[in-house]
């Protein structure tokens, strides 16, 4: 599997998750993605990089660009060193939430992509690894 | 900070959301939203999110909120101009946005929004010329 590129975004603000979106809205169009791979690729990095700001205080986005064989693909990480999640399981779960959200980010997330990958350590942070294939 | 325009049509509101929507936008909408109803005496909402190129469970969340509010003030709801690409994502993202009306195009979405207000009001009692709220 090639890595065709590798971009790198802070995600602080506001106005850094629209910034993400369109990023990975980009990326996804330069990739070759259909519409419907776009919108559910964007979709779920507004969720991730939501939690990220809302959770975990902030953080990073990697975008890559991947090519495996004849596929093509986005890979998205997402990563802060917030207060991580205690228990991920009961995160994961469609409607849980110690926010004010519909606690559908994560189990959303999960079935707009491919892959999906949850690494959380409680003190430590959160990663967050999420790939769509054309 | 950037505002969602609101427009008055008659007895209706038309709320044409933009591209790019920031969170603290969609929360002031919602204020926005509900002063107008109140102040013009709004029988209707209709929310036009064709420009919109994703709906996440953030925005899906402030439609559900737009509408419950709307209808505890006395006005209908409905939703027009969703992309199918949106749509289909956010089913699969485990949304659905249940009790909201949707219609294809603002053209439909009028219509949708004339037939609830005349259920509402089998007789035409409630819109008589004189009853109009002032500004
Ligand atoms: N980056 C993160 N850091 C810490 N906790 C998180 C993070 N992302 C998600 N969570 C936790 O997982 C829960 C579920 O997230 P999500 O499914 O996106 O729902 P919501 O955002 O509506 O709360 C959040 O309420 C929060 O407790
Ligand atoms: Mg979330």
């Amino acid at each position: 599997m090639n890595v065709l590129s590798d971009d790198s975004l802070e995600i602080r603000r506001d106005a850094d998750v629209v910034a993400c979106r369109q990023a990975v809205r980009a990326r996804s169009v330069e990739q070759g993605f259909g519409l419907v791979d776009q919108t559910k690729i964007v979709t779920a990095a507004s969720e991730i990089a939501r939690n990220t700001l809302q959770y975990g205080g902030g953080g990073t986005v990697r975008i890559q660009k991947l090519a495996d064989g004849s596929k093509q693909g986005l890979r998205l990480v997402f990563e802060d060193r917030g207060p991580g999640i205690a228990d991920i399981a009961r995160a994961m779960t469609d409607g849980f939430t110690t926010g004010s959200g519909l606690g559908k980010g994560l189990s959303g997330t999960k079935r707009l992509v491919n892959e999906f990958d949850l690494w959380s350590k409680p003190g430590e942070g959160t990663r967050i690894t999420i790939t769509r294939w054309k | 900070m950037e505002r969602i325009p609101i427009l008055r049509m008659g007895r209706f509101l038309l709320v044409t959301v933009q591209v790019d929507l920031q969170d603290e936008v969609v929360q002031a909408l919602q204020d926005d939203l509900t002063a107008k109803i109140v102040r013009y005496g709004a029988r209707g909402v209709l929310l036009d999110i064709s420009a919109l190129e994703m709906v996440d469970s953030f925005i899906g969340r402030m439609i559900g909120h737009l509408a419950a509010m709307s209808r505890i003030l006395d006005a209908h709801t409905v939703v027009c101009g969703m992309q199918p690409a949106v749509a289909i994502t956010l089913v699969e993202l485990g949304l659905s946005l249940g009790f909201v009306r949707t219609a294809l195009n603002v053209e439909k979405g009028m219509k949708l929004l004339n037939e609830a207000i005349a259920n509402d009001d089998p007789h035409g009692l409630l819109d008589a010329e004189d009853d109009e709220r002032p500004l």
